[in-house]
């Protein structure tokens, strides 16, 4: 039989221990098609491709129902390897990097090129195991991939570990980039960690693979990408196949309104009243001087009084530093010059001394975050309230009752979408896993709390809960905010000040209802006097 | 955005901090390293005998130090197992000396008896390991001592019991059971430390004409391009052997011993040259890994001592140790062996599966293979460990030659510095080093501090055992804390400085 399609998966079922997350879906692309996922979170997209990629978790977990067919043909993907011999190339919504490895290990990783090796015969025996790594050559390829997807300032024998997160995510395309005989990509959520530069780029680079003929599966949240780049788009919701539809004949509202079955307001809903008293004098966070040594998000000279209950933002490029400045505060890289909270100088040698301080973060890095996969989520979220407040604590064991009633009110608050309190958080969605993170955050009460990327790889639906709330708490509990993002239109929606960080530096701080043009001149590290000049 | 400007990881640590890590990352060695010390002042022990015993003791242990470190690159941890790799030996030595072949055409037959055993049951362990990820350490213990059961029923019950044996040399007089020591005294006691230079020529010169024969039947059947550097090789080493003719030369070459005052100065310059290399292929960029400042250090090291052994005191020293020949060239052979392993996609693969069998797994290596033949490698090594090591000791009881090993030979490798998730080389030989001093020192101090050997005796156990119990203890509470601390990034990207120096000890 003929078909137009590459790919066309059907009637594919899936539980995990009895809990349904695919019913009948249904996913069809043509060759050379930017085909976009879409769903809430938990609505069971990164299954699908788990599925379509034979990754262990799913057959460990009984495997699957329906039917995979590639050009026509019925396949059966048992393993990772088995999808990589069809073509089917993934770049996973968790990292799949070794952090000790070199750009180049990683992107050959398990593809090394080797020469055959010196003893004849040994080949006959061994394969090709004992072949010569010719590490030149792989340097060689790795660099083309990283250049051809405008990756110039990654080095291709710099570790992976350190990195900025975006950068890493452009590793993982290489990666993928680098492989032959690929006919369907799929990218899980690749923008979510990019900033909006940085997507820009990425799309263009969707487009000129598509453009030879690859197919791509595209995963993301952000509705602008799919009305941009993707031909057409699959719609899932609660693990239904909601409808699949051409981007031209349909528009932003529509696709929002499948996805979430009901229909979408403004990104935060400003109504309640304000009534915080912010003042000049009271400082909470000041930073003098401050420099931060993380590699490839460094920050060379920042000065910054951030006052006692305002929601303030930095913003500004991947790269130029921002990145930089909650992570040395947390203590993991090396800091000069003075971070002063309400008036005492901290010690930034001492790791987990800003905790002791009230201050709480929630980390961009998706993996990093430090969740505990193989526990609860009420473990996870409590935790350390109980290590450095002694919360939940009733003597020396955890009050159960008010552990119990805080962790549901805070999955009903943020919408986590899950079986309950008990489920463990490596089974979450990478969305609802975010959402868990920002709750332990929460549920410290800290009196500074500083969030990077908040919403990153959250839907809609969710951002606008996290952000409405992250207001709440700074009316209602006096908390101030630091909100470090690379999405401007969030920054602008609910900081009173935003700083725009440049090469290291701040190179404006703007009100949220500044020009365009402002905010794009302080992105580019310059102010209007230097153009006016 | 600089779109130029690459990002680098440049170290900017100061001097002082740089040492601070140094010295941090070689605590156990150093703690260990003073500890010899004070105990070679308190004996008093003549440094002569101290020095040619140390260099014996290698000879011995060194190989079977060396079979861990294959395991450690995959991630498995300490390998524990290697007992059975022993195991295995004993048997064939066991079958060898009853069949009463002797000489080192004997040794071969046990190589080749032995070996087949081996892959068999580093299959049967890697197979076992693999159900059992995550606790290999654990399993690999109590493996030992299942195995360890089951010889003890071969050879006490099976062996003349069942297996018609009744050789009064080796069975126990009711004719059940093979005897308490087996003496190895004129059947394979010293068939590799006697082992000539000559021989080992004729040896070298018979392996690479094989093999250039080989790939001249590839080159003709079209199968392999036969390659300039082939010939040269082999003129290379064809010269060498038709050196060994002129009888100036070949005077010398009826030893099976050298003396360390040659061996060293060969050990330095290969060192140098080492690191010439090293500078000569980073010139023009560094790749991760190599520090210039390392290199031009090692090599003015290695001058430095070469220096030293014009010292009149120093050189008598030196003078005085004697290496027996093929054992510390097959100790070269087997550090070579595990660097180069390490070059070849096994090798890689081995160590993607020891970072994150996650990775390996969705790059479609097979990760249980390769665990599988890591613990084979390392159990087949292990067993040609323990053959050097029976030949050179000469009589071995047949319950009690295996027992220690496995303790013996991790205590040995942590004392280098190395942990459960990284081990090179050079950890491994300094270990051996190290703790073999202790063992010969320890007593000795034991009877001139207490009055009593024993007590030297005891402190050296504790200091052993300790070593592994602090180091897996180590480990456990660096894994635990790093997963229960939610507040802390899992992976806690490492500063520049320490990745760098990661990098260093990977490229040893
Ligand atoms: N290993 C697992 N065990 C049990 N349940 C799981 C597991 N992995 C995912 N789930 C459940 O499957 C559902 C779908 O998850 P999936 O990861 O596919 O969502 P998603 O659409 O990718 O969401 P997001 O946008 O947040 O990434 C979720 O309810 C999740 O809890
Ligand atoms: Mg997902």
């Amino acid at each position: 039989m003929e078909t137009p399609y590459l790919l066309s998966m059907d009637n594919i079922t899936k539980e995990y221990f009895g809990n349904r997350v695919l019913k009948n879906v249904s996913l069809k692309i043509k060759p050379g098609e930017i085909h976009a996922l879409m769903g809430e979170n938990g609505a069971g997209k990164s299954t699908l491709m788990n599925v379509l990629f034979g990754m262990p978790v799913i057959h460990q977990t009984g495997g699957f129902e329906g039917q995979v067919q590639l050009e026509g043909k019925v396949i059966r993907i048992q393993d990772p390897q088995g999808a990589m011999k069809y073509g089917i190339g993934m770049v996973h919504q968790e990292f799949m990097l070794i952090p000790d490895f070199t750009v180049t290990e990683n992107i050959k990783v398990g593809r090394e090129i080797g020469r055959s090796s010196i003893l004849p015969l040994m080949d006959r025996v061994f394969g090709r195991d004992l072949d010569h790594m010719e590490w030149e050559k792989m340097s060689t390829d790795s660099r083309k991939a990283l250049d051809s997807i405008g990756m110039m300032n990654i080095e291709e024998y710099a570790k992976v570990a350190g990195m900025p997160i975006g950068f890493q995510q452009f590793v993982e395309i290489a990666r993928e980039i680098d492989k032959t005989g690929i006919k369907l990509l799929v990218f899980d959520e690749p923008t979510a960690v990019l900033t909006e530069s940085e997507a820009d780029r990425l799309l263009e680079i969707m487009r000129l693979i598509a453009s030879r003929g690859i197919a791509i599966i595209f995963i993301t949240h952000r509705l602008d990408e799919v009305m941009e780049v993707a031909d057409s788009l699959t719609i899932l919701r609660d693990g239904e196949f909601i409808a699949r539809k051409d981007v031209v004949e349909t528009d932003l509202v529509e696709i929002a309104q499948l996805m979430i079955g009901r229909s979408v307001e403004k990104l935060v809903d400003d109504s309640a009243e304000d009534t915080r008293r912010i003042d000049d004098d009271r400082i909470a966070l000041e930073l003098i001087n401050y420099r931060v040594d993380m590699p490839g998000e460094k920050v060379r000279q920042i000065n910054v009084k951030i006052r006692e209950g305002e929601i303030f933002g930095f913003g500004g490029l991947a790269g130029q530093g921002k990145i930089g400045i909650h992570n040395g505060i947390q203590g993991l890289f090396e800091t000069e010059g003075s971070v002063i909270v309400h008036g005492e100088k901290l010690d930034l040698s001492k790791r987990g001394e800003a905790l002791r301080k009230d201050i709480a973060f929630v980390s961009e890095d998706r993996r990093g975050v430090g969740l505990l996969l193989g526990e609860s989520i009420e473990r996870n979220i409590i935790f350390s309230a109980m290590q450095v407040k002694n919360e939940f604590l009733k003597g020396r064991f955890i009050d159960r009752k008010k552990s119990r009633q805080h962790v549901e009110a805070m999955i009903k608050l943020l919408d986590i979408r899950c079986t309950g309190p008990e489920q463990t958080v490596g089974s979450l969605s990478g969305g609802n896993q975010q959402k868990v993170c920002l709750a332990r955050a929460l549920t410290l009460k800290p009196n500074i709390l500083m969030v990077a990327e908040p919403t990153r790889g959250i839907d809609i639906g969710a951002k606008k809960l996290v952000l409405e709330y992250l207001r709440k708490i700074n009316l209602e509990e006096g908390t101030t905010i630091v909100v470090i993002s690379s999405e401007l239109a969030e920054l602008r929606s609910i900081c009173d000040r935003i700083a725009i960080v440049s090469e290291g530096k701040i190179s404006a701080v703007l009100a949220p209802d500044a020009s365009d043009a402002d905010y794009g001149l302080a992105m580019s590290g310059l102010s209007r006097e230097d153009v006016s000049a | 955005m600089n779109q130029n400007k690459r990002l680098t990881l440049e170290t900017k640590d100061s001097f002082a901090d740089r040492l601070k890590t140094l010295l941090f990352d070689n605590k156990v060695m150093i703690v260990f390293a003073l500890l010899c010390y004070g105990a070679f002042v308190v004996s008093g022990s003549q440094i002569e005998t101290v020095l040619s015993e140390v260099f014996t003791r290698i000879a011995r242990n060194g190989f079977t130090v060396l079979a861990l470190l294959i395991p450690v690159f995959a991630g498995m941890g300490l390998n524990f197992g290697i007992v059975i790799g022993a195991i295995a030996a004993q048997i064939a030595v066991f079958a060898t000396v009853y069949w009463r072949f002797t000489g080192f055409g004997g040794m071969m037959l046990a190589v080749a008896l032995a070996t087949p055993m081996a892959i068999l049951f580093g299959y049967l362990v890697g197979k076992l390991f693999n159900k059992m990820k995550g606790a290999e350490m654990i399993a690999g213990l109590i493996l030992g001592y299942f195995a360890d059961g089951l010889y003890q029923l071969l050879f006490l019950v099976l062996i003349g019991g069942v297996i018609p044996a009744t050789d009064p040399r080796f069975i126990i007089d009711g004719g059940m059971g093979v005897k308490n020591a087996i003496d190895l005294t004129g059947s394979l006691k010293y068939t590799l430390d006697r082992v000539q230079i000559i021989d080992l020529a004729l040896g070298l010169f018979i392996i690479i004409a094989v093999i250039t024969a080989g790939k001249l039947i590839l080159h003709l059947r079209k199968k392999r391009s036969f390659e300039h550097k082939d010939w040269i090789i082999f003129a290379v080493v064809a010269v060498i052997y038709g050196l060994t003719y002129l009888p100036a030369i070949e005077k010398h070459l009826f030893a099976d011993r050298v003396n360390l005052i040659v061996a060293l100065p060969l050990f330095l310059a290969f060192v140098a040259l080492r690191n010439l290399y090293h500078l000569y292929r980073n010139r023009k960029t560094a790749m991760p890994g190599f520090s210039r400042t390392r290199s031009i250090f090692m090599i003015v090291l290695a001058g430095v001592v070469f220096g030293l052994t014009y010292v009149p005191r120093l050189e008598a020293l030196i003078m005085s140790v004697n290496l027996p020949v093929l054992p510390f060239i097959l100790i070269a052979g087997l550090c070579a062996f595990n660097n180069g392993l390490l070059n070849t996609r096994l090798g890689q693969n081995m160590r993607t599966v020891g970072q994150s069998q996650t990775v390996a797994a969705a790059s479609g290596i097979d990760v249980d293979r390769t665990r599988v033949i890591a613990m084979v490698l390392s159990t087949v090594l292990a067993c040609w460990g323990q053959l050097i090591y029976l030949q050179n000791i000469g009589t071995f009881s047949t319950y009690g030659a295996h027992l220690q090993i496995g303790q013996f030979a991790v205590a040995a490798l942590l004392v280098g510095g190395a942990s459960v998730s990284k081990a090179t080389n050079k950890q491994a030989l300094i270990g051996v080093t190290l703790f073999h001093l202790l063992f010969i020192i320890a007593p000795q101090a034991g009877r001139e501090l207490f009055g009593d050997a024993m007590v030297g005796e005891y402190f050296r156990v504790f200091v052993s055992y300790g070593v592994i119990a602090l180091s897996l203890a180590m480990h456990a509470w660096q894994r635990k804390i790093r997963k229960e601390d939610p507040e802390f990034p899992d992976e806690v990207p490492s500063k520049p400085a320490t990745a760098l120096a990661h990098k260093v000890k990977e490229a040893d």
